[in-house]
């Protein structure tokens, strides 16, 4: 096929812009740096909490762990989801963006929801949610 | 070996029943049967059942919400008819056992298996087009979630034949729903059609937000989209919002029924109160999704008819957005009775009041586009005007029931059913019937009756009133829902009016029937020759009807909202001189097998026949995975073919290049 | 130029005046000087990164699902009906070796992608099977903790509490051995195919996968095990 029929068609000459024009963008899958980075601070963050919780510290609380899970998650989709404010990963912020607002409607909306019903509805039951 | 499934579950003894089921197969012998004289058996598997064409797929979804359609309006004649008659003395014709199923059946078939596959079918028959693409951007993932739609509904069409359906409501709340109270088939029957259906439902959300986002021609930046799209857009945000948590919902259900846990039970720790609030959690996006592309279609009709560009487009967008977010903030009026308090009753009653805002605003910017317009008062039209006076009638009665404290009088009550019908058929069912009747000639290449379609409006308008209108008053006489039998004589004169207007929508179903069967005759007379039959604006019509399978020879470049009537004004020449090999994806069987192995599965499950679930699905899982180490999934259109095609439907230019 | 197209300079598909300003962004990097734009391609040529935001989407709609699962355990977790309780049955050394073993793992996937970015086929392979390896311990450690659980009369039919438990933690132990699974087809592909650009996608929407699964194992120790014991 001639070049100009290939180019057409997709193949080669497109093939390779297309690698080379997002080569480092596609998939996104970043750098070695940004593995180890991320690896390492989800380590802390992990080990962190469990140890506090395991040695029966008073600072173990679950305002504490929380941060510390929300930390590490932030670290997950930074380091490891390269989700960033560049061009190609725009949609993919904003699903995440939309996504959390609904998951914390879901959570925070059930439990406050449930825990009223609980408290009017059954008084005497001993109930205390998350958060 | 057959798990619990026995002769027994065949109802022979119950002739209401045993009528119903042999007119479903009398109905099935007879498409078989015609479509074996006609020998169409193998068209039918190679063009339709085997297609990724979003275009026949959305065809396939207009039928089988068709076809639901009259299946769950059978249900609504049999419950006016019972509700007529069965006052003080009077046992009606259907015992109560069965008049539950049949509630149950009509909610669960509308919304599920009516209304869905109605705007799915719609969007997938227009979106693509809408944004001049060639189709969405995972046409095998689109057959596959048609063929599990069907099958859901075919498992429910299955439990009047071999079982029973639930007795539960179209909810099934807890613990009615619980394996204690409800230990046939029923609840499982609901469980499986609604999870399997369910799965293809999100993969439609995943697979239009994905096309909408990508696939847009050039030019056609996110603001310069028809509101179709827009309103498309939101509604597939919800769908992939809100349906995981119908599936987690029905997945406790499941674990509860199936293996003995204690979610919703009445004991050890079971707690019926969190189904609900997670079922509402999905439920009240679920109307949302109903109804926004219900909105959509009345701001292209409206604009089209009208002449004029619709008004308010970015107050348009941002309404449409801002219902989309706020749908999840309401979810508590479904239940502002169980208890939760005052200061959690409020939140949610003002969140409810807020939401009506928006739609206000729609319906001020259709009145506005209207507003000096050169009205053509077409059948699509009337629909649209119906709808807006209807859906404001039944929005204001949602606004009042959003104060808790009226609530508490009128939740569960025929108040409630009247509101909600009220703006379903107000809302979602005109808009169904109104884009039918707008995008149909691109669809099928010619028009429906006009005249027939008229008289089908105006039966469904005043039958809709006098079917519903009765029911207010008799919420607010103290009448509850889903009563099979009723003792206050002042309440029968008012079913009687509300059996008559079922009767005249009945007629209304009738001469849409007949419109079909009218205009398929008269086809050639009804031919649309340009593609654009009505002065369309947007870039469906820039094809020719029905469109060729690539959609458009050229994707064309937009320059602004309402594309098509924009390059109507430039003069644009839509007859391509050059033509290029188009990039399409070819016809599997895949979905269709994964589909029914599915659905086997699940029948399986219903039925406990283990060794039949699990094979079921592994089959399932073994069709998909051989489609994914197949590498012929595409194919080329070559240049000249397109030539001769676009020559063909008169698109081209005839002199030769 | 068009196949079939004898014009000069294949006009009828040349850019209008005034497009540019108007063009999709895609479009920019793939006009090669002094050629005309070929819109059909330009659909298909996005294939790769539609199918990754299709697959994110669809991992959004799985984080609701577990959002639901998360609130339904927040809701019932108290709900022990005189049965065992958190502090009986939750062993953290235990949860922490396996917390590990999941975190390493999704470095060892993110190697695993990088290799793939060079194109080096035994490396990849390698670091995805020492992803698989972990991924597997993991699984096979949460199995035998359920079953432990269920032998103590600790099972999912004992309690709310109990129920919502198995339920959320097995649930993402099942994405975990989906994901397993998954990762076996794709080094079979690997193998048969090399790095196609439908193998090279796959392998990206499975990392996603992978990393999303350790992001709800976050949640899930967080709110589950440190939450229950302290």
């Amino acid at each position: 096929m001639s070049a100009a029929n290939e180019a057409i068609v997709g193949r080669a000459p497109h093939g390779a812009i297309h690698v080379a024009a997002h080569g480092a963008a596609h998939g996104g899958h970043g750098s070695r740096k940004s593995y180890i980075t991320g690896f390492l601070l989800a380590i802390a963050l992990t080990v962190v909490p469990f140890g506090l919780v395991m040695s029966h510290s008073s600072i173990g609380t679950p305002l504490i762990i929380a941060v510390f899970a929300l930390a590490q998650i932030g670290v997950h989709i930074v380091y490891f989801l390269h989700v960033n404010r560049s061009e190609e990963q725009r949609w993919n912020l904003m699903a995440l963006v939309f996504t959390a607002i609904v998951v914390c409607i879901i959570l925070g909306g059930s439990i406050w929801i449930m825990h009223n019903l609980y408290a009017n509805m059954m008084p005497g039951i001993m109930q205390a949610p998350m958060g | 070996m057959l798990g619990k499934l026995t002769l027994a579950a065949v109802p022979y003894q119950n002739p209401i029943i045993f009528g119903a089921i042999a007119f479903m197969v009398l109905v099935a012998l007879a498409v078989v049967g015609t479509i074996t004289v006609l020998g169409k058996w193998k068209y039918l598997w190679t063009e339709w059942l085997t297609s990724v064409d979003h275009k026949k797929i959305g065809a396939m979804y207009l039928i089988l919400a068709g076809v639901m359609l009259l299946r769950g309006f059978a249900d609504a004649v049999m419950m006016r008819a019972q509700q007529a008659l069965a006052y003080g003395p009077h046992a009606g014709y259907l015992p109560p056992e069965h008049f539950d199923q049949v509630f149950s059946a009509h909610g669960t078939i509308m919304i599920f298996f009516m209304a869905m596959p109605f705007m799915i079918g719609l969007m997938n028959c227009v979106l693509p087009l809408q944004i001049g693409a060639r189709d969405v951007a995972f046409p095998f993932l689109n057959s596959l979630s048609l063929w599990l739609t069907v099958v859901g509904a075919m498992l429910v069409n299955l439990s009047l034949a071999v079982g029973n359906f639930a007795r539960t409501g179209w909810l099934a709340y807890p613990p009615l729903s619980e394996l204690h109270f409800s230990p046939g088939v029923g609840v499982d029957y609901y469980i499986w059609a609604l999870q399997i259906s369910g799965i293809g439902t999100t993969l439609t959300g995943v697979n239009f937000i994905a096309t909408i986002l990508r696939m847009r021609a050039p030019g056609m930046t996110l603001m310069r989209m028809p509101v179709f799209t827009w309103t498309a857009l939101c509604t597939n945000i919800l769908i992939v919002a809100a349906f995981p948590v119908l599936t987690v919902s029905l997945a406790l259900l499941t674990l509860d029924r199936y293996l003995g846990m204690h979610f919703f039970t009445n004991s050890l720790g079971g707690d019926p109160m969190m189904y609900i609030n997670l079922i509402w959690i999905w439920g009240h996006p679920e109307v949302y999704i109903l109804i926004l592309p219900a909105f959509g279609i009345f701001s292209e009709i409206i604009a089209t008819f009208s002449g004029k560009r619709l008004f308010g487009y970015t107050s348009m967008v941002l309404a449409t957005m801002a219902i989309a977010l706020l749908s999840f903030l309401v979810w508590l009026h479904h239940f502002f009775t169980m208890g939760s308090g005052a200061d959690v009753n409020a939140f949610f009653g003002i969140t409810t009041m807020v939401i009506a805002v928006p739609t206000g605003v729609k319906i001020f910017n259709w009145l506005f586009t209207m507003y000096r317009g050169r009205v053509r008062f077409d059948s699509p039209v009337l629909w649209t005007i119906g709808f807006m006076i209807t859906f404001v009638i039944g929005g204001m009665s949602g606004v009042l029931m959003a104060v808790p404290p009226a609530d508490f009088v009128l939740h569960n009550s025929l108040f409630l059913v009247a509101h909600f019908h009220n703006v379903i058929i107000g809302g979602v069912v005109f808009g169904a019937m109104a884009g039918l009747t707008y995008w149909f000639p691109k669809v099928f290449g010619f028009r429906l009756n006009e005249t027939l379609g008229k008289a089908a409006f105006w039966c469904w308008l005043v039958g809709f009133y006098v079917a519903f209108m009765p029911l207010y008053v008799l919420g607010l006489m103290g009448a509850t829902r889903r009563m099979d039998h009723y003792d206050n004589p002042a309440w029968q004169p008012l079913f009687v009016v509300a059996a008559i207007g079922a009767a005249i929508i009945f007629c209304g179903i009738m001469l849409q029937l007949a419109q079909v069967v009218v205009s398929i005759a008269q086809r050639e007379r009804a031919r649309d020759p340009t593609g654009d039959p009505w002065g369309g604006r947007t870039l469906e019509w820039a094809t020719s009807s029905p469109p060729p399978a690539y959609n458009f020879a050229r994707i064309p470049v937009v320059r602004d909202r309402d594309a098509f009537w924009d390059m109507k004004q430039r003069g644009v020449d839509l007859k391509a001189a050059v033509y290029r090999p188009i990039h399409m994806p070819r016809n599997t069987a895949t979905g269709f097998v994964m589909a029914v192995f599915i659905g086997l599965a699940g029948f399986a499950m219903i039925w406990h026949i283990w060794w039949l679930a699990i094979g079921g699905f592994a089959a399932a899982m073994v069709a998909l995975v051989r489609h994914a180490f197949d590498d012929d999934r595409d194919y080329y259109v070559a240049a000249e073919e397109v030539r001769r095609t676009e020559i063909l439907r008169g698109r081209a230019q005839l002199r030769s290049v | 130029m068009a196949i079939g197209d004898t014009t000069a300079h294949g006009g009828a598909l040349a850019l209008e005046p005034g497009y540019a300003d108007n063009a999709a962004d895609a479009l920019r990097d793939l006009r090669p000087a002094g050629e005309t734009i070929d819109f059909e391609l330009e659909q298909h040529h996005d294939a790769a990164s539609t199918a990754q935001l299709g697959f994110w989407i669809y991992l959004m709609s799985d984080c609701l699902l577990f959002a639901g699962l998360f609130a339904t355990y927040s809701v019932l977790h108290t709900r022990t009906a005189g049965g065992p309780t958190p502090h009986g049955l939750f062993d953290l050394p235990y949860v922490l070796t396996e917390t590990v073993f999941l975190l390493v793992s999704s470095f060892t996937c993110g190697l695993a992608m990088l290799a793939m970015g060079r194109r080096s086929r035994g490396a990849t392979l390698a670091w995805l099977a020492v992803t698989f390896v972990l991924g597997l311990a993991f699984v096979g450690m949460e199995v035998h903790e359920f079953a432990h659980m269920v032998a103590d009369g600790a099972g999912p039919d004992r309690s709310a509490f109990l129920s919502s438990f198995f339920t959320l933690v097995a649930t993402h132990g099942l994405h975990v051995t989906c994901g397993l699974i998954w990762m076996a087809i794709m080094m079979a592909l690997v193998v048969k195919k090399g790095f196609t650009p439908s193998t090279v996608s796959r392998l990206s929407c499975l990392s996603l996968f992978w990393h999303f699964l350790d992001i709800i194992w976050v949640g899930v120790f967080s709110l589950v095990y440190l939450f229950g014991v302290s």
